[in-house]
């Protein structure tokens, strides 16, 4: 068990409330700042608003693809670098679908089939957009639910099931490379082009919105979105036995095993929720953003970890709410910092986290 | 692997291994240069270049090995403590965006400024799992990395000297790679006389129809070819000491390796330090060598293609470090282009946009549009063969090629005192 | 071993506490696992610490030997405090573990497990190691250190397993090991969390056998055990541990006849 004091003993623990009370120091006085920035009119209600919504839509999305990553960590035992790419995959996969239906006698079958590869059709002429396009949308939101889940299994099978018992490192090490793997697979397929496939979202505008003339009808898509299946997993893993399952796996795998839970019907249940919504994640980011990449889902990977670390692994109302603290993070932090230092915020906030308080906000699973 | 009562001594073993591997590469490059129709310049610019490669790798992999095969250390923030060290030196010796100090400073500096970060990231981290702490590496890399990049950096003032990390557009400084003009011309002015080591390859790469830019280069590889030998033999004198066994006690069982008295920390962040500092040298010797780098050098992947160099090798040993090095430069660095040059020379392929262009014809079973654009995908194909490289490894050789962690750690033969003293022709009936 | 039986001599006049631990109380979120516990060791002696499973027995010598750090109390070695000290800095003072199940380094052969505990070797410092000069006296020192671990091993009767890697090892054979690299650093105290778990009889035999023969050189022992007949034949002092407190000290002989101590006995196995 590596829970034990590695550290010096009592020096490190006075070391660590120090830090402690630093960070609840530094916290007070960015708020202050907040209020002072306020009152003196250097910052408005109305920026402050829009970083503050910004936030919450990273964070409930960052949260939908946290909640995947905690539970293999928790319950597979290792971090999964690939989960990122399975936001990719998804994005890619249900992109594909909504371009088929929607481009439908309008666009070519290659651009339809590879999601513009071409560079011909560009979304704005098949109105791809939530109002435009519903249908469309929301079938491709299935099926990068449903292909994601398909190929995570697929990936489990072949990769991480030989795998089980082989320890959380050489586990990390075979997922990075199916990330790569994964990733340069879709890229070929794909090409590795960055490009537009959604079309610009229509707004809508309600005085409930005062920071803004209208707001964004995506971006409440994906918050409703993301809502409607926070619930949806909270429900499954408290009233259903799959769900105790699930949660004594997290809690302690071995006692799980010897108490005859199906273990790796747990672990294909893990996967396919895992998967699935960060298929969801990777799709709806591509809603918002209106361009996919295949850097997608890596190049968000740091920041679901930090959102995972921070509410503590194995538990996923702590990834949700370290989602949000992540998401709140890079943008409220752009009060004080350039557009361009804020990820350096949150990784900041990730490893003063796992150095303060290692097993996260909510105390999640310490596993050995 | 090398049991004790082996009377070639580990180096010897390594050497031959290395020389041998070193040998067929070239062998098979130069079939692939005569396949294309190079000439004598272009083969030995072929060969100059994989073994440029392959020494930077095996530099990187031997300080990560220090790492993570002796001391179990994953750090995958490979990238950002090379990044410290060329930054700094850049920041050091530059005339423009730096203090314009000479160059070896630069490197000392840059030497020290890696090995600072990573104390600074070693103090707090060392006491978190495997796991956590290479989420921290790797994040802290991004951070190093975003804040390069960053608007904000790109010009400050120390002490009323204007610096400045250049943002995305990087910084210049002079080139590592000149260094071997002091060698090669009078007054180490590069396109100058020839002098000193100059005066002797210049004419005789003339005489066989090698260009002086490729000796030039040459030159500075077979630089990189002394430090690997150097990085080699510090390590694994390091290995081989009671240092090196508490490194591998470290690995091993932590606890235990304390619980016998054994200041596990004080080791770990020495340790840590040391390699970060090699890393960042690494990183100067390769992408230094061209007197100017961006951030966008220093991605993530530069880590992990080093973890595949070191996994293929096999952790844990230094010899396997080189030649996963090596195995990574050649097989799946400078390869796959060669392979490209020649189905392009050699079929009349062209190049489709997409795989569906790519697909079609199937249909009318004419493949070579399929080859065409994977040929042209080439870039996309090695990063999934470096993935898939990776899970076969864990999945079939997790221990690499070389494959153990088990290279003695200690600074003396180990066999029985009697029986050693046998060896040295004093016969007596053993010890007391 | 020459060294090892100078070392403990002068610590040989029994009767006064080598080991004193007071007040001893360790939490882990709402579990007490130590409450309150206080005990002594004498010098030269062999203890015995049981109890039931879930005592605090481990987390007791966790807590003396700075595996964890404990919520209150004191714990006194050799006339020193040493509460929250860093295990390395207890083992320095030369108090020793072993642990329930055996830690042996597994990818290490048996002789470098035992290679690596030895104290103050010169070649642990970094620069040493690689210094041309200075690693002379390195190597000197490792030839020293060489033909002690094969005296070890030897005493052990580990010999002919030297170069096994320490992790194909049987259970029996590591317990052995970890015995032999916790001697190497020389400690005045050994405190040994179940030796005899998993060991079969004639190895047990041997072990006891070598325990007794460090005990005569001037060793201190405190040793957790489930195996009564060891403890009752083998312990001078036996101390029960009952719910993370000390219910009974004493003699092996007062110990058996005490009625807590049955109690408490047949009380956990309902």
């Amino acid at each position: 068990m590596s829970t034990v004091d590695l550290g010096g003993g009592i020096s490190r623990l006075t070391s660590e409330r120090t830090v402690r009370a630093l960070v609840v120091v530094a916290a007070v006085v960015l708020a202050l700042d907040l209020v002072r920035r306020i009152y003196t009119g250097s910052l408005t209600l109305g920026t402050l608003g829009f970083y503050l919504w910004n936030g919450i839509v990273d964070g409930l999305v960052f949260g939908l693809a946290g909640i995947g990553l905690s539970m293999t960590y928790s319950i597979l035992r290792f971090a999964n670098f690939s989960h990122g790419d399975l936001l990719t995959t998804g994005a890619f996969s249900g992109w594909t679908v909504a371009y088929l239906i929607a481009g439908a006698g309008i666009a070519d079958t290659s651009s339809r089939l590879l999601l513009r590869a071409d560079g011909g059709a560009p979304p704005g002429q098949l109105d791809l957009q939530i109002l435009g396009e519903p249908i469309a949308i929301l079938a491709g939101l299935v099926v990068a639910a449903l292909l994601t889940v398909l190929i995570a299994l697929a990936i489990d099978r072949v990769v991480y099931r030989p795998l089980r018992d082989a320890g959380g490192i050489p586990l990390l090490i075979a997922s990075v490379g199916v990330a790569l793997a994964l990733r340069y697979f879709i890229a070929l397929v794909y090409t590795s082009q960055n490009r537009a496939v959604t079309a610009s979202s229509p707004e809508w505008s309600s005085p409930v919105f005062f920071w803004t003339e209208g707001v964004n009808v995506h971006e409440l898509t994906m918050v409703v979105s993301a809502t409607v299946l926070m619930v949806g997993i909270h429900l499954l893993l408290q009233y259903t036995k799959l769900g105790t399952s699930m949660r004594a796996m997290a809690d302690n795998r071995d006692l799980a095993l010897i108490t005859g839970i199906p273990t790796e019907r747990v672990v294909r249940a893990t996967w396919m929720i895992g998967a699935g919504l960060a298929g969801v994640a990777g799709y709806l980011i591509v809603l918002d953003r209106g361009t996919i990449t295949i850097n997608l889902g890596w190049f968000l990977l740091l920041l679901i970890f930090a959102a995972v670390i921070l509410g503590g692994i194995g538990s996923i109302y702590g990834a949700i709410v370290g989602a949000l603290i992540i998401g709140l993070t890079i943008n409220v932090s752009l009060v004080w910092i350039p557009s361009d230092m804020n990820e350096i915020a949150a990784f900041g906030l990730m490893i003063l986290v796992l150095l303060v308080r290692p097993q996260g906000l909510f105390g999640g699973v310490e596993t050995a | 692997m090398s049991e004790h009562g082996d009377s070639r001594p580990q180096w010897v073993t390594d050497a031959l291994l290395i020389g041998g591997a070193l040998l067929a590469t070239y062998a098979v490059f130069t079939v692939f240069g005569l396949v294309l129709g190079l000439d004598v310049n272009g083969i030995v610019s072929t060969l100059q270049r994989v073994t440029f490669f392959a020494a930077v790798y095996a530099l990187l992999a031997l300080a990560l090995n220090l790492h993570w095969g002796y001391t179990g250390l994953f750090n995958i923030g490979v990238a950002g403590f090379m990044a410290v060290g060329v930054y700094a030196m850049g920041l050091l010796s530059s005339a423009e965006q730096g203090f314009g100090l000479p160059l070896w400073i630069g490197v000392v500096g840059g030497m020290i400024a890696a090995a600072l970060v990573g104390l600074l990231a070693a103090l707090p981290a060392l006491r978190l799992r495997a796991d956590y702490f290479a989420i921290v590496t790797l994040g802290l890399s991004e951070i190093i990395r975003r804040a390069l990049l960053s608007s904000s950096l790109r010009e400050f003032e120390i002490g009323g000297q204007s610096l400045g990390t250049g943002g995305g557009s990087g910084i210049g400084f002079p080139a590592t790679e000149g260094v071997v003009d002091y060698v090669l011309y009078a007054g180490a002015e590069r396109g100058g006389d020839p002098a000193l080591l100059g005066s002797l390859l210049f004419p005789l790469a003339e005489t066989v129809g090698i260009q002086p830019s490729v000796v030039r280069s040459s030159v500075y590889t077979a630089l990189l070819v002394v430090f690997v030998i150097a990085f080699y033999l510090v390590l694994s004198r390091i290995g081989a000491s009671p240092f090196g066994r508490v490194l591998k006690g470290i690995r091993e069982d932590e606890v235990a390796a304390r619980s016998l008295g054994k200041h596990t920390n004080t080791a770990k962040i020495k340790v840590f330090m040391l390699g970060c500092a090699l890393m960042g040298l690494a990183g100067m010797l390769w992408q230094g060598s061209r007197g100017t780098v961006t951030p966008s050098q220093f991605m993530p992947i530069v880590t992990f293609y080093v973890f595949v160099a070191l996994i293929v090798g096999g952790s844990g040993s230094n010899a396997g470090s080189i030649v996963g090095g090596l195995v990574f430069a050649a097989a799946l660095w400078e390869g796959p282009p060669f392979v490209r040059r020649i189905i392009r020379a050699n079929m009349d392929v062209s190049t489709p946009t997409t795989i569906y262009d790519a697909l079609l014809p199937l249909a009318d079973l004419d493949v070579l549009p399929l080859v065409g654009y994977l040929v042209g995908s080439l870039d996309e194909i090695r990063f999934m063969i470096v993935g898939i490289v990776l899970v076969v490894l864990m999945l079939w050789r997790p221990d690499g090629l070389l494959g153990h962690r088990k290279e003695i750690a200690a600074a003396t033969d180990l066999s029985r005192p009697s029986r050693r003293a046998g060896r040295e022709g004093v016969e007596e009936g053993g010890d007391p | 071993m020459s060294e090892t039986s100078e070392a403990p001599a002068e610590q040989r006049d029994a009767g006064e506490a080598l080991l004193a631990v007071e007040n001893l109380r360790k939490t882990f979120g709402g579990i007490v696992a130590v409450d309150d516990a206080s005990f002594s060791v004498e010098r030269g002696t062999i203890t015995g610490l049981i109890g039931p499973n879930g005592a605090g027995k481990s987390t007791t010598f966790d807590c003396i030997t700075g595996v964890y750090t404990p919520d209150a109390g004191t714990v006194t070695f050799d006339g020193e405090e040493i509460t929250g000290r860093s295990p390395p800095a207890i083992a320095d003072r030369g108090l020793v573990r072993t642990f329930q199940i055996a830690r042996e380094f597994p990818e290490m052969t048996v002789l470098e497990n035992v290679l690596l505990a030895p104290k103050d070797q010169l070649g642990e410092s970094l620069w040493r190691s690689v210094a041309p000069i200075a690693r002379r006296e390195v190597v000197e020192q490792e030839e020293e250190l060489v033909e002690q671990a094969w005296e070890t091993l030897e005493f052990f009767e580990i010999d002919h397993l030297a170069r096994e890697y320490a992790g194909t090892l049987s259970g029996g054979q590591r317990k052995l090991l970890e015995l032999a690299r916790a001697l190497q650093t020389e400690p005045s105290m050994l405190l040994l969390d179940e030796p005899m778990a998993g060991v079969n009889p004639s190895l047990e035999k041997k072990l006891l056998e070598r325990v007794h023969d460090l005990q005569e050189r001037g060793y201190t022992f405190l040793i957790v055990e489930h195996d009564m007949d060891v403890i009752m034949n083998h312990c001078e002092r036996v101390i029960v541990m009952h719910q993370g407190s000390v219910l009974a000290e004493g003699e092996p002989a007062a110990i058996k006849e005490d009625e807590r101590v049955i109690e408490a006995y047949l009380g956990g196995e309902n």
